[in-house]
């Protein structure tokens, strides 16, 4: 399906077991990947990010929602996807860390070397993503491997998207997960485009979570843009992996609000779609939520939002002005034991 | 002292590291009860578990991108590529995934590729290739080629002791025919990137790996008999990293060159070879660089064309006497 009109109704699902602190959390998380990637959009128009700039808009609910599922406290791990940047903060990742890496500055997580949110920790149960799409179900499928040969309870957790999905990487690193029942949730956003592809282009099948079946795994279609309905859908999959019940397959309806990368204009998308979007934004419906239900005040979640900005304020002074990394350094450990050494003719008069 | 194939050897090694180490395990397709298509794994599973001789699906990129994720959780994952040919299946998560882990993300992956590589086998296409070419060009991978049974054992050790990933291609046409005597209680660790000197000789060096050396040595002994000419051979044991002093000293020693592998001549790794001793040596060298390879096509089946196709003795024989001439 071409993703043209989003659910009629919020999501009725009720929540048990998260504190009123923790419901401001979530919100937390969602408001500070927003208003992160539109800091880095600013950076983006004064051309200090360096390469090209992702956006989650309309998706926050999703990375959060299920990366909050997670237990830090056990070591769990996730590996996210270019639009999951709310899951990497969820799991303890810094903006200064994000702004850093987008402006390849030295001190960046890779010093420079890699692009974005393509950075990890597994200390804080994070692996960043490379750019081939579904390579990480196989590696992730591999930190779960681990998991249960250690006898650890630790869960690991991988985004997919309706693109990844149609790699074989991701049906190989599903499929042997599925087989040896390891502690894995596969999380597939679908949010309706792989760049410029919508899913009809993608896959003969209705639903992501229908494939589920041909893995022997449970499949679970979620409102992607309901983060509590997310939380708890993922966090009945994290609990049964946990349990040592194996992998299972989520989908998250969602909606990508703005192009591939910052320089995409989005001409293939159907005049009216992306504002049916808007109107089923997951902030504001959490916003809605939490203020009718009681659980905030608009002065808390305003409070928040000033919190946030002032974060966001020191990050950026903090590190918009570093260096570059030293060009000394770009030879360095590629091996653990082995130099690569400069060319001959450098040094040489030129 | 026990007379070894070079495949006990190898089976040895790997045996002797899942002892010592219970991080290391083994993935891969049948390697468990069946003990894999060559049997190079036999009696593992029941020794070690099959949490720690894992059978996989038919998903060389799952073998690989398994073992990359462990290897990041501190393990030491031996993948086995049923034949060296499906390692293209997971071109790309050695390429892109692994060999790049730690440079661009400070994440080590101590991981093991290996398998059955190689021709004379009447294997056809797809069950003969030496792909050691197409992972030369990626920094960040190790690639080790072992033509002795000392050294089948010796590198497949420190391949898994390396903290980075190793491509281990062994010679499934040597698997029965090279024995070789190996003390029991000898701990033999080959170190990864020294080359070794298969023979001394004064007239004329062959730089080559794998099979090749003995066919080298063959033809070495005959140019001896026949000639009075005699052959240096260098079996370069690592391809990356390479040992480019091993290179230089057996060119300044003997002044001509040959290089032979039995991979396809294009691209082929002999190219690479020939531009180091441009860089090394050049004018230590008396006569061009010449190659002996296998022909550029996928290689057939039949007897009579693989014969034709791959390089033999007689190739090497006469490659030698046109440079000792030259």
């Amino acid at each position: 399906m071409s993703a043209t009109a989003p659910p009629a109704a919020p999501s009725q699902a009720v929540i048990s077991g998260l504190t009123r602190a923790q419901l401001h959390e979530l919100y937390y998380w969602m408001r500070l990947t927003r208003s992160l990637e539109e800091r880095l959009v600013n950076l983006y128009r004064q051309t200090k990010v360096i390469g090209g700039l992702f956006r989650s808009l309309g998706q926050e609910a999703d990375a959060v929602g299920s990366a909050y599922a997670l237990d830090r406290s056990k070591g769990d791990i996730l590996s996210p996807l270019i639009r999951n940047l709310g899951s990497m903060l969820v799991q303890g990742a810094t903006p200064l860390e994000v702004l850093r890496q987008y402006m390849a500055k030295a001190q960046s997580p890779t010093a420079g070397r890699e692009l974005n949110i393509h950075f990890n920790d597994l200390t804080r149960g994070f692996i960043g993503q490379i750019s081939h799409l579904g390579d990480m179900v196989p590696v992730m499928a591999g930190v779960a491997l681990h998991f249960k040969m250690a006898k650890q309870p630790r869960v690991g957790l991988v985004y997919v998207g309706d693109g990844a999905m149609s790699t074989g990487a991701f049906h190989e690193g599903i499929n042997f997960a599925a087989v040896q029942r390891l502690p894995l949730v596969v999380v597939s956003e679908n949010n309706g485009y792989a760049y410029s592809t919508p899913m009809r282009l993608q896959t003969a099948v209705k639903s992501l979570a229908d494939r589920a079946v041909a893995y022997g795994v449970p499949g679970v279609t979620a409102d992607g843009n309901d983060v509590l309905e997310v939380y708890q859908v993922t966090r009945t999959a994290v609990d049964r992996a946990r349990a040592g019940e194996g992998v299972t397959l989520i989908e998250l309806m969602t909606y990508r609000r703005k192009g591939h990368a910052e320089h995409d204009n989005q001409s293939y998308v159907p005049p009216g779609e992306i504002e049916a979007w808007e109107r089923n934004d997951p902030i504001d419906r959490y916003v809605r939520r939490l203020t009718e239900s009681g659980w905030a005040s608009r002065e808390e979640l305003g409070e928040i939002d000033a919190k946030i900005e002032k974060e966001l304020d020191a990050a950026i002074a903090l590190c918009e002005n570093e260096p570059l990394p030293d060009p000394s350094t770009a030879l360095t450990h590629v091996y653990e034991n082995h130099q690569i050494e400069p060319h001959w003719y450098r040094g040489l008069d030129a | 002292m026990p007379e070894v194939t070079y495949l006990e050897a190898l089976r040895q090694g790997l045996w002797e590291e899942m002892e010592r180490d219970e991080r290391v395990f083994i993935l891969g397709e049948d390697v468990g009860a069946y003990g894999g298509a060559f049997k190079v794994t036999e009696g593992f599973q029941a020794r070690f578990g099959a949490g720690r001789v894992i059978d996989t699906p038919i998903s060389e990129a799952a073998i690989v991108g398994a073992a990359a994720g462990a290897a990041h959780m501190g393990m030491r994952p031996v993948c086995e590529m049923q034949f060296i040919d499906f390692i293209s299946c997971a071109y790309d998560m050695l390429t892109n995934y692994v060999a790049t882990a730690r440079y661009r993300a400070n994440l080590a992956t101590p991981i093991v590729v290996r398998g059955p590589s190689g021709g004379y086998v009447r294997g056809g296409p797809f069950h003969s290739q030496n792909p050691e070419a197409a992972f030369l060009h990626t920094p960040g991978l190790k690639i080790v080629c072992p033509a002795t049974a000392r050294d089948a054992k010796g590198l497949i050790k420190s391949a898994i002791r390396d903290d980075d990933p190793v491509l281990y291609f062994e010679h499934k046409y040597l698997y029965r025919r090279i024995k070789e005597d190996l003390p029991a209680g000898e701990e033999i660790l080959t170190p990864i990137g020294q080359a070794r000197i298969a023979r001394e000789g004064k007239h004329l060096s062959v730089i080559t790996w794998s099979a090749m050396v003995f066919k080298a040595l063959e033809a070495a002994e005959r140019l001896s008999r026949e000639d009075g000419l005699e052959l240096e051979v260098l079996d370069l044991r690592s391809l990356l990293p390479m040992d480019d002093e091993a290179i230089a000293a057996t060119v300044k020693k003997t002044n001509r060159v040959l290089i032979a592998h039995e991979d396809t001549r294009t691209g082929g790794v002999a190219g690479e070879i020939t531009a180091r001793i441009n860089e090394l040596a050049f004018e230590w060298l008396d006569a061009p660089v010449r190659r002996v390879c296998a022909h550029d096509v996928p290689l057939p089946y039949a007897p009579t064309l693989e014969d034709f196709v791959l390089p033999q003795v007689d190739d090497l024989v006469a490659a030698s006497r046109w440079l000792a001439r030259y």
